[in-house]
């Protein structure tokens, strides 16, 4: 494990990059499973089930940021309202 | 065209996936690391969850270096993107004059980047460069060296002698794919330039000037080696665009942790301002 | 063509050329002249920038560190890149077109961000200061480019002649090599164009994972300047010395790329 030393790895960020997999994963296995349809929801474009997923990963990140940055509330509660986005994004988007 | 659908054509793009995989994941992983420590030394590290960018968002210089790359950014597709079409558009369609002009505009697509930082350091002064000397006995009081206005404008036009080729030779290859039955039509219907510009000739560019307009989009806003070599950011702070900021962070402080949470802010700038540009541009063509 | 096309596009060249002369005609001079006074063309023509670079075996091995690892790339990127586009261009699979617009990200992360890492990681492989390393890294930003570029080529290209091949007994491999490359073959002009020209041009990359054995010739050209003052001279000469590269490169392949461009599909 020597030569993984230069990467620093924390907890964290560890556990950050196993839930993106994971949840690559189980779309790859969702998508085998029952291939998606584009559609049109609340968003200006239609999509399919991945670039909603995409869409709301991205926001998610600038929710983090704007939290962290600007405002001095736990980073728990930008967590909160990114599931709850992802949720939102993924069902209606 | 109709696709089949495949999904053995995995195999396919497996090679690009892995030879990219590489040189790009395992990085980015490692940058978002640094991004959560302090940093001293390979052994000697400690967890400081968001502190740092906490520190970044808030940091006036940083925030004046990013409105700094929006402008500039804005200034150079602005200039650019027209200027390439309309040399595109005056370039002969055939022949040897054809083939002559491609190779003048793809010259200064060919000098390394640095070199064309030093073509200009050369150019732009007033002692030994012919432009910076042109315009000072034009009365113009021009000094790169001194004046942040001076400075900045040397920048884009820099920028926009170096890449406005790339521009015109790509909507060039653009407007070469429309068949001669579209202008004979419109002939036909006597349509001003201007119309034949705007619904035979611009729809037409729409792909090609994608590619152009994300290409200089993601490049200007890494902007680094020409400012660099012109005045090293200065004067004063007018050309420090991010990747300056960030280039000084991390080699010259050695800021590793900093200068990590600062970078994956700036990729996630640039990864939604390029989807955003990319969805738009290509999402109308499935309608 | 009419006289406000010719005189348009005749101003533009001239902008484009008229740095690029200075240049070659500072090259010429010595610095004393140089620094003396302004002149369109050297009083006293001299040889001793260029003869500074071809005497010294650390300024032109830069040239050819350089050369090489530009061509390397160029050929890794093509390889690669060219089933790549195939499949992009004629077949629908599971996440295409998310992993396209991954590839495409790769573009646009900044060097200056992966500096570390980069240096980390290729150390660690055993790949620092190799040419093969400068290569493979800029196969991060050109293999996207090349797959792209190339895409648009291959769509061109009527899916009935696959077809017509399929039927005729031909495999998949010796269909692509034999029947399906020579069509595009001016695409991988314009292709390999791009490629030389974005890897010959990056230096961020090329200069943090060389030190000695593959060191660019971008990173030599630091040396000019010194204590005493830049050396403007032989900066000159080197910098007309890394744009003949090119020049060559591009003439030889100018029909291909003329042809490629001509086609109007990248």
């Amino acid at each position: 494990m020597n030569w993984l030393d230069w990467m620093a790895w924390t907890t964290p960020s560890a556990m950050f990059f196993i839930g993106i997999g994971c949840i690559l994963l189980a779309m790859t296995c969702w998508e085998v499973l029952s291939p998606s349809l584009e559609r049109k929801g609340f968003l200006p474009i239609s999509t399919t089930r991945g670039d909603r997923l995409f869409i709301s990963l991205l926001s998610a990140a600038f929710i983090h940021l704007g939290v962290i940055g600007f405002t001095g509330i736990s980073i728990w509660i930008a967590f909160s309202v990114a599931i709850v986005w992802l949720f939102i994004v993924m069902k209606w988007g | 065209m109709s696709k089949t659908k495949n999904n053995k054509a995995w195999f396919l793009v497996l090679p690009v996936f892995a030879l990219v995989a590489f040189s790009a994941i395992i990085p980015l992983m490692t940058v978002v690391n640094y991004s959560l420590q302090d940093i001293f030394d390979a052994s000697t590290r400690y967890f400081v969850g968001i502190e740092w960018y906490q520190m970044i968002l808030n940091d006036s210089r940083l925030q004046d270096s990013l409105l700094r790359q929006f402008i500039f950014s804005g200034c150079v597709l602005l200039i650019e993107i027209p200027l390439g079409i309309l040399v595109a558009l005056m370039m002969p369609k055939a022949g040897k004059w054809s083939v002559v002009c491609l190779l003048v505009l793809s010259l200064p697509l060919l000098v390394p980047l640095n070199v064309v930082g030093t073509i200009w350091q050369i150019f732009g002064r007033a002692d030994i460069g012919l432009f910076g000397w042109a315009l000072n006995s034009l009365g113009i009081d021009y000094n790169y060296a001194a004046n942040p206005m001076d400075a900045w404008f040397t920048v884009l036009l820099m920028d926009v002698w170096h890449w406005t080729s790339l521009i015109a030779l790509l909507s060039f290859s653009g407007l070469r794919a429309i068949p001669d039955a579209y202008y004979q039509a419109a002939s036909i219907d006597r349509a001003s330039n201007w119309a034949i510009f705007r619904f035979i000739q611009l729809p037409k560019l729409k792909s090609v000037l994608l590619i152009g307009v994300l290409l200089r989009f993601m490049d200007s806003f890494m902007i680094y080696t020409e400012p660099f070599v012109l005045t090293g950011g200065g004067p004063g702070n007018s050309t420090t665009f991010l990747s300056q900021s960030l280039t000084k962070m991390a080699i010259g402080q050695f800021d590793i942790g900093p200068a990590g949470a600062f970078s994956i802010i700036y990729f996630l700038i640039i990864l939604l301002v390029s989807w955003l540009f990319y969805t738009a541009m290509t999402h109308n063509d499935n309608k | 063509m009419n006289i406000k096309k010719t005189l348009g596009l005749s101003t533009y060249i001239v902008f484009l050329l008229l740095p690029i002369y200075w240049l070659l005609v500072m090259s010429f001079k010595s610095n004393q002249e140089i620094l003396g006074s302004l002149s369109f063309w050297p009083e006293t023509f001299t040889f001793a920038n260029y003869m500074t670079i071809f005497t010294d075996a650390s300024w032109y091995m830069g040239y050819v560190n350089s050369i090489y690892y530009v061509s390397l790339n160029m050929v890794i990127t093509l390889l690669v890149a060219l089933p790549a586009a195939y499949a992009f261009s004629r077949f629908r699979f599971m996440g295409d077109k998310h992993l396209f617009f991954w590839l495409l990200t790769n573009r646009m992360s900044p060097p200056a961000v992966f500096l570390l890492p980069f240096f980390q990681l290729y150390s660690s492989v055993g790949l620092f200061d190799t040419h093969i390393g400068v290569a493979l890294a800029h196969c991060l930003f050109n293999v996207p480019l090349a797959v792209w570029i190339l895409e648009g080529f291959m769509s061109g290209v009527p899916k009935e002649i696959d077809e017509t091949a399929y039927i005729d007994g031909y495999t998949f491999p010796r269909f692509f090599v034999k029947i399906f490359i020579p069509l595009i073959r001016s695409g991988i002009g314009v292709t390999a164009f791009f490629c030389f020209m974005f890897s010959w041009v990056e230096l961020l990359l090329a200069r943090t994972l060389t030190s000695v054995d593959a060191k660019p010739i971008a990173a030599v050209m630091t040396r000019t300047v010194s204590a005493s003052g830049i050396d403007w001279g032989v900066l000159a000469a080197a910098g007309v010395l890394t744009i003949l590269p090119g020049v060559l490169v591009i003439w030889f392949v100018r029909n291909h790329v003329a042809k490629g461009f001509a086609l109007g599909r990248v």
